[in-house]
């Protein structure tokens, strides 16, 4: 128990050391508020706003939960259907690894024209692609990159494809979804909120940052930010706990390949 | 012996503190004389490697002395006066096969002129002429660990350190290996010392095979192996090379064998 | 003369391009064929069902987007693919400008970690912690705290490819075989010898992994950034301007999201080449 303590320690000296080291900084220098909040303004505007962030950061997490459920069956859906035809597989990839460098978030006007700006679906849409490609590459990854010696097992077993599809391809992948899943949660977040930069209903944590800082209200601002980023990584850990259980047998080590 | 590269007086080597202490090697002492070819023998876990490292300084003795080549093991390590093979040819993916043989002359700044020539002559030495420009990936089992004996070998070191080499290899690569080897070390005359499972390879390369007792290993005895050099494919079929084979065999299972061939006598 | 090596790269990098025209060629014929379905009638041809979505409101013909590249952006102006290719070159400055000091921030940091365990313990927690945080939400809010303009822009790339890279460069450092590192030791090396010949070579794999996400990530954050900071001259603002004024003018908004894209794609294979050149040769070629 100890060790497991000091092993932290040093992290944890680090993080209370900024936020000393900032506060008194901001204190002694005379730094302008609406130049750098102190971290005790920015827990400040969080208590006061409470309600406010609140509401929106839920609005938004609803959008990007939609977004991500969205996306996420369609990539699944796809990568299935790729992998069965494992031809168009090899002939899809290179396009799947260009689409995934393109940002994504300029449809963001497109989606707002198409869906209504007010329309929490626009937003949701945007996330949906975001999220699309990461998924559907790693997924499509992990149903064809199986080992050869694993497949031979199976034709020896005069398995059909569906049997070895169901039995070997479908497990190998789930720690690849499982990954793609950990990296679309954050993905989905940033992208509902930048969505909403380009415009968006009143009550959602993008337009609540966009125009505290545009009223240089910094410490609303960095406020709704950290909310967001508890957001972020609770969502994160929500996945973890999920692929703790439906895949313990296998150590969460894979690098996400978006590449 | 007169002319001996390396001494080994009294080693001790232990592993872990406290409670987890475990004794892996105890009163070492072993004397190899200048180009010799010695074995090293003995059931897993007799601590073989570790005597192998603990000569390439690769690790300290907890008592005992070390002396290579007239000097410290550390010193020699830092004057590179040996060169090492593992039972993995570790040899870096990204480098060509030439790339890999000039890394030890790339380290060391007194080797660096004539670099490539020196690489390219010690490729001919294991007979890989023409695979310079190779990468790693696209040689055998056996060509990668040529080129790991050519890498450590490029620097001409006194001693040669070989930690199973051929452990990884089928049967009939490494029987043609071991015939290379003796072959790079009759032209190099480079001392080597060679850690096996293999007790008849360590019969066919050795003019000494060091036998080595379980954990805590001890040397119960070094056999000198004066079959006729140099060795080849009929040496296998020699009448006394079974004979060094049974002797070593039986001194690992610890009993005492008056002559070669002749009835056993147990040992209590 | 050419080894087999490279000519099988060109090969693999030539069908990577086909299959990739193709699948863009098929989507066009699609777009075309769900106007045709569901669009806007015209004098010639009734379309059977109305679909919004579909209309030449929402979804410009592909000729009229390809005609608008030519003509005026606005009165009297340059051509649109004339002011969108500035705009683009403008933002990839932005991006590759904060890429490259954020890699060699990144880098300089996962070696100095590799060399003090101490430091690494106390900071490698926060460069994780951070990847789950929206930096890329943030951009505005810093590009408008440091009074905006093109350098606060490359500093929010240089943040998004910074922590990618510092991981990646740690375990990279860390990836060789320890027998490796033990045959450098026979050799009694230097520490920067280990690093230089060992070390760094070993990284590279995950280095560029890490580049090429971060590659798309500063594009998308420059664009990000350009948007509250009244910066005019990226494609931000192209994307901003022509979506206040999209009723005008459908295609010239379509236009600048394609040269966004292409902006995306292309520093994406910037990357991609440079690690087939760095990397070549070194492991059996495998799919993709």
């Amino acid at each position: 128990m100890t060790k497991r303590i000091g092993h932290y320690l040093p992290a944890a000296l680090v993080f209370v050391g900024v936020l000393g080291l900032w506060e008194l900084a901001v204190r002694a220098f005379g730094i302008q508020q609406f130049l750098l909040p102190p971290p005790s303004s920015i827990a400040a505007a969080f208590v006061e706003h409470f309600d406010e962030l609140m509401t929106v950061g839920r609005n938004t997490l609803v959008e990007a939960v939609g977004g991500l459920v969205i996306g996420g069956v369609a990539a699944l859906v796809v990568a299935f259907a790729i992998a069965r035809w494992a031809s168009a597989s090899r002939a899809l990839l290179p396009f799947a690894i260009a689409a995934n460098s393109v940002p994504i978030i300029a449809f963001a006007p497109i989606m707002n024209n198409w869906f209504g700006i007010l329309n929490p679906l626009s937003k949701m849409m945007v996330v949906a692609v975001l999220v699309f490609f990461p998924i559907m590459i790693n997924t499509l990854r992990g149903l064809t990159l199986v080992d050869q010696a694993s497949l031979e097992l199976m034709r020896s077993y005069a398995a059909s494809e569906r049997a070895i599809f169901a039995k070997v391809r479908v497990p190998n992948a789930l720690p690849y979804i499982f990954t793609a899943l950990k990296v679309s949660a954050t993905l989905s977040l940033i992208g509902a909120i930048v969505a909403e930069y380009f415009g968006g209903a009143r009550s959602v944590l993008g337009q609540f940052i966009i125009t505290e800082a545009a009223f240089f209200r910094f410490a609303n601002a960095w406020a709704a930010i950290v909310v967001a980023s508890a957001v972020s990584i609770a969502f994160f850990l929500i996945i973890l706990a999920i692929e703790r259980v439906a895949i313990p047998w296998h150590a969460s080590a894979r690098i996400v390949d978006s590449s | 012996m007169t002319d001996s590269v390396v001494r080994v007086r009294g080693v001790d080597k232990v592993f872990g503190v406290g409670a987890d202490k475990t004794p892996a090697l105890q009163s070492i002492d072993l004397e190899i004389p200048k180009g010799a070819f010695v074995s090293l023998i003995g059931p897993s876990g007799c601590g073989k490697s570790t005597l192998l490292r603990l000569i390439g300084d690769l690790t300290q003795p907890s008592a005992g002395t070390i002396e290579v080549n007239g000097k410290t093991a550390h010193r020699a390590r830092v004057d590179r006066d040996y060169g090492m093979v593992f039972q993995a040819p570790v040899l870096f993916d990204w480098r060509t096969v030439q790339g890999n043989v000039e890394l030890p002359l790339e380290v060391s700044a007194k080797d660096r002129a004539g670099r490539a020539d020196r690489a390219r002559a010690m490729l001919a030495l294991v007979e890989l002429s023409g695979f310079e420009r190779r990468y790693p990936w696209q040689l055998s089992g056996g060509m990668q660990q040529r080129v790991a004996i050519a890498r450590a070998l490029s620097f001409e070191p006194a001693i040669l350190l070989m930690d199973e080499p051929f452990g990884a290899l089928d049967e009939m690569t490494r029987e043609r290996l071991n015939l290379e080897l003796l072959r790079i070390w009759k032209q190099t005359g480079t001392t080597t010392v060679f850690v096996t499972h293999s007790i008849p390879e360590a019969v066919f390369l050795s003019t000494h095979v060091a036998v080595m007792s379980a954990r805590p290993g001890r040397i119960l005895e070094v056999i000198p192996v004066d079959l006729p050099q140099p060795r080849n494919d009929l040496t296998r079929e020699d009448e006394r090379y079974f004979g060094f084979i049974k002797r070593v065999r039986e001194r690992l299972r610890g009993r005492d064998v008056v002559r070669p061939g002749a009835a056993e006598v147990a040992a209590s | 003369m050419l080894s087999s090596i490279y000519t099988f790269a060109v090969f693999r990098a030539a069908r990577s391009v086909l299959s990739f025209l193709v699948v863009i060629a098929a989507l066009a014929v699609l777009w075309e064929v769900v106007k045709l379905l569901g669009g806007d009638p015209s004098e010639a041809w009734t379309p059977p069902f109305q679909w919004t979505v579909a209309s030449d409101l929402n979804m410009p013909h592909l000729w009229d987007i390809a005609a608008s590249f030519v003509e005026p952006a606005q009165r009297n102006g340059p051509p649109l693919g004339i002011v969108l290719v500035n705009a683009g070159f403008f933002t990839f400055r932005e991006a590759f400008g904060g890429f490259v000091f954020g890699a060699v921030l990144g880098l300089a940091l996962a070696i100095v970690f590799v060399h003090s365990r101490m430091l690494e313990r106390a900071l490698v927690p926060y460069v994780v912690a951070s990847q789950t945080v929206p930096i890329i939400a943030i951009a505005p809010v810093v590009v408008i705290w440091l009074r905006g303009g093109w350098l606060a822009v490359a500093v929010i790339s240089a943040y998004l490819t910074f922590f990618p890279v510092t991981i990646a460069g740690l375990r990279g450092l860390r990836s060789p075989d320890p027998r490796a590192l033990e045959l450098m030791r026979s050799y009694a090396s230097s520490s920067r010898d280990v690093l230089l010949k060992v070390r760094l070579p070993a990284a590279a794999p995950y280095l560029f992994a890490a580049f090429k996400i971060a590659a798309t990530a500063s594009v998308v954050g420059a664009i990000i950034g350009e948007l509250p900071s009244g910066i005019r001259d990226g494609l931000g603002g192209a994307i901003l301007n022509f979506n206040q004024f999209y009723v005008s003018g459908p295609p010239k908004l379509w236009a600048a999201i394609i040269v966004a894209a292409i902006v995306g794609i292309g520093f994406f294979a910037l990357v991609r080449a440079a690690e087939v050149l760095f990397l070549r040769g070194r492991t059996a070629p495998s799919d993709a």
